[in-house]
Parts: C-alpha cells; sequence; structure tokens
C-alpha cells in the first residue's frame, strides 16, 4: 500500500500552498504599490531632486554639464530687474485672479445651493468652461481684448469710454491676463465651494432663521465661517497653480516674451526665456527652485492668514475633520 | 506627477447642541419651510453666469466664420458669417502648423496617460487601502506630500533627460511623465477606503481567490464608477496641457495647444483661421462634456469636503 507516501505528498502539498498563500499576502501589497513609486521616482523624484544639482552649476543646453559654481546662479538672477519685474507681474495677476474668482465662486455657489429646478443643468453650465484649453481661452480673450479693434474696446467705446490699452499697458494686461484665468476656473471653484456648502448642516440654518436671521446675515455668519476648510483648500491650490501661471502670458501675444516692456512677463517666462531662450540652464534650475520656495512661503502665510480670520469668526462646538481631495488644477508632468 | 493638490486636514467646528436638538424635534416641517423654491433672481443671475461662460466660444465661432474683414469692422458682427469651413480647412491645411497630426497625437497622448494613470492608481489605492503591510502609513504621507510640489521645478532635469535619451521630440517625451499621478493615487484611495468594504475581500480570500484574483474580481468593478472619473480628469487635463509639451515637442510632431500656438506665432495673426482652429480643437472635449459633464460636476462635488 502507498497510503503512507501518499498521505506525506499530501501533507507536503497543503503545506506548500499554504506558505505559497502566506508569501502572497505578504508581497501582493508591495508588489500593487512598487510599479507607481518606481515610476513616480523616475519621472517626479529625480527630476526634481536633479533640478538642484543642476542650479549649482554651470550648464547649457549645447554644452551640458559645467564647472560648479555654488550658488552664483542664484545670486544673478536675484541681481537681475528682469526676475524682480516677473515676481511683481506674477503677483499682481494672481492677485487679480484670486481675489474675484473666490468671491464670484461663493456668490455662484450660495446660488447654487437654493433648492434649483433642474440642478445638473446649472452645474454643467458653470463648469462649461473647464474644458477649453487655457491656450485656446487666451487666444479667445487677446482677440477680444485687442488694442485696436477688440470687442472689449468696442463696448467700452459704444458707452462712452476710451479705448484702454489692453496690451501695451501694464495694469490692464494683467487685467486682461486675470480674466482669463477667472473664466476657466470660477465655476469649477464654485463647485467645489458648493460641495462645501452642502456639508454644512441644515439645522445651523433652521436656528438661525428662527432667532430672525436674513439670507445674508445667514451666509455671512453662518456659511463663511463653516466654509473654511474648502475655503483653505481653494486658496492654497490656486496659489500653487497662479504663481506657475505661463499659458496665458506667453500666448498674449504672438512674441511670447511677456510684452515689448516686460509688461506681462510672468516668473515662468523669465524661467522658459533663461532655459530656452538663453539656453542657460543652470539659472533657469536656479528660478526654479526659487519659484518653490516662494509658493511654499505664501502658501504657508495663506494658511496662516485664513485660519486666524476664520478662526476669529467662527461659532461653536464639536471639531471635525475633514479630507479634501480634489482634481489636478492645472495638470503639468513631471 | 500633477501638482497642485493640498490635502487638506483642518478640524471645524460643526453643530452647536441646541441647534440639533431643535431641529431633531421639529425637522421635517422646518426643512420644507427653509427649501422652497428660489425665485426669477436666482435663475436669471445662473443664466448670466452661463451666458458668460458660453459668450467666449461663440466669440471664437463668429471670428473663426468670418473673414479678414470681420475683424476690423467698427460695428460688431452678432451672427456668424460662412466661412467657417474655409478657415478650418485652412487650418487643417497649413502645412508649418501639422494640425492633423496634432489631432491624432492629442488623442493617442491623453488616452495613454489616462489608462496608465488608472491603472496604476487603481493598483496602488486598493493597497493602501485595503491590505495591510509595513511602512504604509509612511508611504501614503508621502503620496500625499508630492502633490503639493509644484511641477515647473523638475522641468529642466527632464528636458535634459529626455534630450539624452533621445525622446525629445517624440510623444515618448510626454507620455513618460505623465503615467503615473499622485493624485490619482490618492483619489483611488480614498474611494476604495468608503466604497469597498472588507467583508467582501474576506469572502472571496475566504473561498480561496488569491490576492491578484482577489483585486481583479472584487476590487475592479467596485472601482468602476470612481475610475471613470480619474479618467475623465486625467485625459481632459492632458488635453489642455501646454507647457511642458511646449517645450519638449517641435513643429513636425505637435499636441493640439501646441499647434494652437504655432497658428498664432506668425507675423501677421489672421484671427479668423487661428479662432476656427480653437473651435476645431475644443470641439472634441465639448462632445465629452456633453456626454459625460454630469460625472465631471459629480466628480468635482464628491471629491471636495468629506467628514
Amino acid at each position: 500500500m502507498t497510503t503512507a507516501l501518499d498521505d506525506e505528498r499530501r501533507i507536503r502539498r497543503i503545506a506548500f500552498s499554504q506558505k505559497l498563500s502566506h508569501w502572497d499576502v505578504k508581497i501582493s501589497p508591495y508588489l500593487y504599490i512598487s510599479p507607481f513609486f518606481i515610476l513616480f521616482a523616475i519621472t517626479g523624484l529625480f527630476p526634481l531632486l536633479y533640478t538642484a544639482y543642476v542650479s549649482v552649476h554651470e550648464w547649457h543646453l549645447i554644452g551640458g554639464e559645467g564647472d560648479f559654481v555654488g550658488l552664483d546662479n542664484f545670486a544673478f538672477v536675484l541681481q537681475q530687474p528682469q526676475f524682480w519685474i516677473a515676481l511683481r507681474n506674477t503677483f499682481s495677476i494672481f492677485l487679480f485672479s484670486m481675489v474675484p474668482q473666490v468671491t464670484f465662486a461663493l456668490l455662484i455657489a450660495a446660488v447654487l445651493n437654493e433648492n434649483l429646478r433642474a440642478k445638473t443643468f446649472w452645474r454643467m453650465g458653470v463648469l462649461l468652461p473647464y474644458i477649453v484649453a487655457p491656450v485656446a481661452v487666451t487666444l479667445i480673450f487677446s482677440n477680444m481684448f485687442g488694442d485696436q479693434y477688440g470687442l472689449v474696446n468696442n463696448l467700452l467705446g459704444q458707452i462712452g469710454i476710451p479705448p484702454v490699452q489692453w496690451h501695451s499697458q501694464e495694469l490692464p494686461s494683467h487685467l486682461a491676463i486675470a480674466t482669463m484665468v477667472n473664466f476657466r476656473w470660477t465655476g469649477y471653484t464654485a463647485l467645489i465651494l458648493l460641495a462645501g456648502m452642502q456639508a454644512i448642516p441644515r439645522d445651523l440654518y433652521e436656528a438661525a432663521s428662527i432667532d430672525g436671521a436674513g439670507k445674508p446675515r445667514q451666509f455671512f455668519s453662518i456659511t463663511i465661517p463653516q466654509l473654511r476648510p474648502t475655503l483653505i483648500f481653494v486658496i492654497v491650490t490656486s496659489t500653487i497653480g497662479g504663481l506657475q501661471i505661463f499659458d496665458e502670458p506667453r500666448l498674449y501675444d504672438q512674441y511670447g516674451q511677456g510684452g515689448a516692456n516686460s509688461q506681462w512677463m510672468t516668473i515662468t517666462i523669465y524661467l522658459y526665456n533663461l532655459g530656452w531662450g538663453q539656453l542657460n540652464f543652470g539659472r533657469a534650475a536656479a528660478v526654479a527652485w526659487l519659484l518653490f520656495l516662494i509658493i511654499v512661503l505664501i502658501g504657508l502665510l495663506n494658511l496662516a492668514i485664513t485660519r486666524s480670520i476664520a478662526a476669529s469668526s467662527d461659532v461653536t462646538a464639536t471639531p471635525r475633520n475633514s479630507t479634501t481631495v480634489q482634481p489636478p488644477r492645472q495638470k503639468v508632468t513631471a | 506627477m500633477t501638482a497642485q493638490l493640498t490635502p487638506d486636514r483642518v478640524d471645524s467646528h460643526v453643530g452647536s447642541a441646541p441647534a440639533e436638538q431643535h431641529g431633531a424635534i421639529r425637522r421635517r416641517p422646518n426643512r420644507l419651510a427653509n427649501r422652497q423654491r428660489p425665485g426669477f433672481l436666482a435663475y436669471g443671475f445662473l443664466a448670466a453666469v452661463i451666458l458668460g461662460s458660453v459668450f467666449p466660444l461663440y466669440w471664437s465661432f463668429l471670428i473663426g466664420s468670418g473673414d479678414a474683414s470681420t475683424i476690423t469692422r467698427q460695428d460688431i458682427v452678432w451672427w456668424p458669417g460662412g466661412n467657417f469651413l474655409v478657415n478650418a480647412a485652412s487650418v487643417l491645411e497649413n502645412e508649418s502648423v501639422n494640425f492633423w497630426r496634432a489631432i491624432g497625437n492629442s488623442i493617442i497622448v491623453s488616452t495613454v496617460v489616462a489608462v496608465s494613470v488608472v491603472f496604476f492608481s487603481t493598483l496602488s489605492g486598493y493597497a493602501f487601502a485595503k491590505l495591510r503591510f509595513r511602512g504604509k502609513t509612511g508611504l501614503l504621507i508621502f503620496v500625499i506630500a508630492t502633490m503639493a510640489v509644484p511641477t515647473q521645478l523638475g522641468i529642466v532635469p527632464l528636458f535634459i533627460a529626455m534630450s539624452k535619451l533621445q525622446l525629445a521630440g517624440t510623444l515618448a517625451a510626454v507620455i513618460l511623465p505623465a503615467i503615473v499621478s499622485a493624485f490619482g493615487v490618492f483619489w483611488m484611495t480614498q474611494y476604495f477606503g468608503q466604497a469597498l468594504p472588507f467583508e467582501l475581500i474576506e469572502a472571496a480570500r475566504v473561498d480561496g481567490a488569491s490576492m491578484i484574483r482577489t483585486f481583479w474580481h472584487i476590487a475592479l468593478p467596485a472601482a468602476r464608477p470612481a475610475a471613470a472619473m480619474l479618467g475623465l480628469f486625467i485625459f481632459i487635463a492632458t488635453w489642455t496641457n501646454f507647457f511642458w509639451p511646449f517645450i519638449v515637442l517641435d513643429r513636425q510632431n505637435p499636441t493640439l495647444p501646441v499647434a494652437l500656438a504655432l497658428l498664432q506665432s506668425n507675423y501677421f495673426v489672421d484671427y479668423s483661421v487661428v479662432l476656427a482652429g480653437v473651435i476645431l480643437s475644443t470641439v472634441p472635449l465639448l462632445i465629452l462634456f456633453i456626454v459625460a459633464g454630469r460625472q465631471l460636476v459629480s466628480g468635482i462635488m464628491q471629491g471636495a469636503v468629506k467628514g
């Protein structure tokens, strides 16, 4: 009889499959996450760290890597008036786009939060501009804001206002570019804020209306303070995106240099000109790092300000954790 | 990597006790009283907003269907002309722009990037949300942190690397840096966390399914709605992306935004042709929006704030 042998085989087989299953459980998670981490290390992490390496070297598009120069590239960039002009323009455009956008988005969200008929239709309607590429938006608006024959000046003329030099003057050009950003993002921001508003417990409004608070009072005393996490999120993400602005100023005229007198040249255009105009990668990398530091700084500042403002106007009661996730505002590679 | 994303964990203060009690007692009538239909003003306001959203596109079609003289006329023409097809043809036939090629390239790049981001994100998101392993929390925090890093930072070395690999000018140079997304991983992790019960996974395991079988037959079907939304967002983001393709691609082989920029880069800009190009490049996404706009809206709103 062969039973003894069979049994032994069977036991071995079970033991083997158990061992296999054990390893399956242990290793599978790492197998599942490793494609992401490996690819991310190559395409995301490596370029980030390598930027620091490039920024402390002499480095040209043609000649490639040169000598180690320490912080010379940073010193050079910081001494250029162009850098400071670019910084000022970037901030100016950013403020013109952020402040009206958030304000207007709040208003739209508040109206969308009403008990509307055909809800989905209205929500989709305000989101429409999101699918128009920034490049396309810029080409359309740059035509509408034409200095000579533009629609905007034409309409202004009809109500007796003299034409505005939307391209050749500094402030008007910033306004025009900010308008493009606002056109594309206001509806999107409004939907984020709307979602935040819907998470506010209705009881708060009921109590307020019983206490005699009208709609405007409810908006400022309940909606705004309750919306704090969502507002912080919106402001921080639009800071990260807004300070990197490139597409709109690059295509605002056909030359792409940010205007004849650099009226609307932004930091990223300056970075591009250093890297791909003057072919100086060391300096371009230095600008990239400076931009990063500025964004981190502004992000922290935003957070501090928003927190203190919201905290001072806060009501009461139990803390709640909320996590925010959003689709990428401006998808860029790296 | 996609940046511009800061997960946000902030305490908020909600619901004072008296208000809650009150709501519990008289909830129904009060809610009804509070949820009256808004008046004409609200609809009028929203209609104006939507008009503002549509108008630039309409204007683009107005100019794109006129001829060179439409722009310089002093009185504004509010109705489209009959020249759209002529202008569209001159966009498509412009030899220095390669518009046909750009359309094909944009479809390829956006599709490949969307599919690969969804695939890798689903795989990792499942592991992060539902499997136990060492170092999980640390790795997840790392993923979240990278979402906030601005992307311009990596552009210089990325270009150096692509040149060295002799990929500059090819579609691979646009696709490769975008094939994974930290945002995507976070998005899928969140979704699996709430939408897939542990019981289902355990049941499959007890029935003897291997890990990958469990993923394939249990997790993947459950992930479908979130995966579709993620794919949609990545597709749109890639389709409209300009900065990196503009740097790494050339005239002969552009994506649509790069081709549009080329249309405008002549000394004399003929806006009727440029804006016809704008319409051509926007129509595909417009169709997508009509088909899947509802999903976009709920994607943005679901992503917003989760308690």
